[in-house]
């Protein structure tokens, strides 16, 4: 027992109590807010769960388990060819931290032990915003575009980052500590790498395919004799909320408009290679799920198959709760949030939203995976595309805790240099996105 | 009396490794003091890069995953 933790406890209790007795239930604004909890919950809870965390879940374990993290940090060691330390420092995130706690130390250790302030500060930056988890769960919530934007993003403005951070300080000496560098011999592998990548491959096929989403692409006649093409945003029982693919009477193409069912005649999906795929997904998933299981029965050990699903079971415990948690508190915070505010600071895609958006991003800690329900309930909110990126790209990096360690490991003069980057490259990111994909 | 020391910020793996070491070293009836070090400059002294790490009497014996209690019990003996 740590007074630590048992302190955490309590004060998590005294929250709990305190909350529990001064909530103003009578008041309209909260009990709409306690509704829109729940509400965004379940929408997470049926729409996202079994579909995408839980097989993304079992991925995170699959590649701690099966993928020699040891090997890959080899590339990042004092001797490694410089370009491919840049090219290995800012898409190993991707396999290497799939925890967010074990950035810093990597970081760490790139930068003192390894690689130089180039190649560690580039694994800084795209690290965290790479894992696949939040890869998934950002294209699916926020969006295709957003998805790919932030991964892309991320990896492209690492290397410049690393690479104006190394060119500012070619000069300074880094205080390299003496010691000899610890990085375990990799095991000898129980099988060959192409096994190991197939596996991995079906599994991120399944999820791709059980996470197939319907367009929306339609083609609508209304019952007063207009046709048109638009993409459905949100159903309900009576009513469909469309955004205009094309300009139709005083609405521009991209207007949103709300048609209540008794007026719409007719409502056809257009035929795209997109909607054949989602008609079929169920199977596709299924052929690789099938896949996966076969070949962890042919091919792995059992006291393999128990880690993976030990180190998943680790992660669940990890991160379920975060992001639960998170969209539990976001759905309540939104509706309190005014959306007035928000769009006006940053519902826009001038210069001043996105800076905004990306110095609170640097500044503001986000639980792991928590950055995703925070920034869906912005864009509910009014939030432009532009801003959102930038929130996405600066949030997960940097934080004023992870800051304060980074102080640490190099030196005041340099954490400064790097804040200001990634505000600034944030910036820069999001504005040319949110011209293009706004 | 060998010193245990656990390197790691404090990260959901390392408090397992803490958990496994000490029990193990409990199960072999060895005397040992237990250390963990959270402190990120403290940890590079090691030459460690991944946590959770385990050093015996600062020597570095594990990087970057939490062993089975067999694999510990090897390293203690």
């Amino acid at each position: 027992m740590s007074w630590k933790t048992e302190l955490k406890i309590l004060a998590a209790l005294v929250t709990i109590f305190v909350v529990a007795y001064a909530l103003p239930l009578g008041n309209p604004k909260i009990q709409q807010a306690i509704q829109e909890a729940f509400r965004l919950l379940q929408w997470y809870a049926r729409n996202h769960t079994l579909a995408c965390v839980v097989p993304a879940l079992f991925i995170a374990g699959a590649i701690i388990t099966f993928l020699s993290q040891a090997s890959v940090m080899r590339y990042l060691g004092p001797k490694s060819n410089p370009v491919l330390a840049y090219a290995v420092a800012s898409v190993s995130g991707c396999v290497l931290a799939v925890c967010s706690c074990s950035v810093l130390p990597m970081f760490a250790g790139i930068y003192q032990l390894g690689a130089g302030l180039g190649p560690a500060s580039a694994f800084l930056y795209s690290g965290p915003a790479i894992n696949v988890l939040a890869i998934f769960l950002s294209a699916r919530v926020l969006g295709l575009s957003i998805g790919a934007g932030r991964v892309i993003g991320a990896v492209t403005f690492a290397v410049i980052i690393g690479l104006l951070m190394a060119a500012l300080f070619r000069k300074a000496e880094r205080t390299k500590i003496e010691a000899a560098l610890q990085i375990p011999e990799p095991e000898k592998p129980p099988r060959h790498i192409s096994k190991t990548a197939l596996y991995l491959a079906c599994m991120v096929l399944f999820l791709v395919f059980s996470d197939w989403f319907n367009p929306g692409n339609v083609v609508v006649k209304t019952s007063d004799g207009r046709l048109f093409n638009a993409v459905v945003i949100h159903e309900t029982k009576d009513t469909v909320r469309f955004q205009l693919e094309q300009d139709l009477g005083p609405e521009k193409t991209g207007d949103k408009i709300m048609l209540s069912k008794d007026e719409i005649a007719e409502m056809q999906e257009r035929k795209t290679w997109v909607l054949t795929v989602y008609h079929i997904r169920w199977y596709l998933a299924g052929l690789c799920g099938l896949a996966v299981v076969i070949m962890a029965w042919r091919w792995f050990e059992r006291d393999e198959i128990r880690e993976w699903m030990l180190n998943t079971w680790q992660f669940t415990k990890l991160l379920v709760p975060l992001l639960f948690g998170g969209v539990f508190v976001v759905g309540f915070v939104s509706v309190l949030l005014p959306e007035k505010q928000v769009a006006n600071w940053v519902g826009d895609n001038s210069l001043r939203s996105n800076l905004v958006a990306s110095v609170i991003g640097t500044f503001w800690y986000f639980a792991t995976l928590t950055e995703i329900p925070i920034t869906q309930a912005l864009m509910k909110l009014g939030m432009h595309n532009g801003p959102v990126l930038a929130l996405l790209l600066a949030g997960p990096a940097l934080s004023l805790p992870n800051i304060l360690v980074i102080r640490k490991v190099m030196g005041n003069l340099k954490t400064l240099v790097f804040i200001i980057l990634v505000v600034v490259m944030s910036t820069i990111v999001g504005l040319f996105f949110g011209v293009f994909w706004g | 009396m060998k010193k245990l020391q656990i390197l790691g910020p404090g990260c959901p793996k390392c408090k397992k490794l803490a958990e496994v070491t000490e029990a193990t070293a409990k199960d072999l009836g060895i005397q040992y003091e237990i250390e963990k070090v959270t402190d990120i400059s403290e940890i590079m002294k090691f030459g460690v890069m991944m946590t959770p790490a385990l050093a015996v009497d600062g020597q570095v014996k594990v990087v970057g995953k939490v062993p089975s209690p067999d694999e510990i019990k090897k390293i203690l003996d």
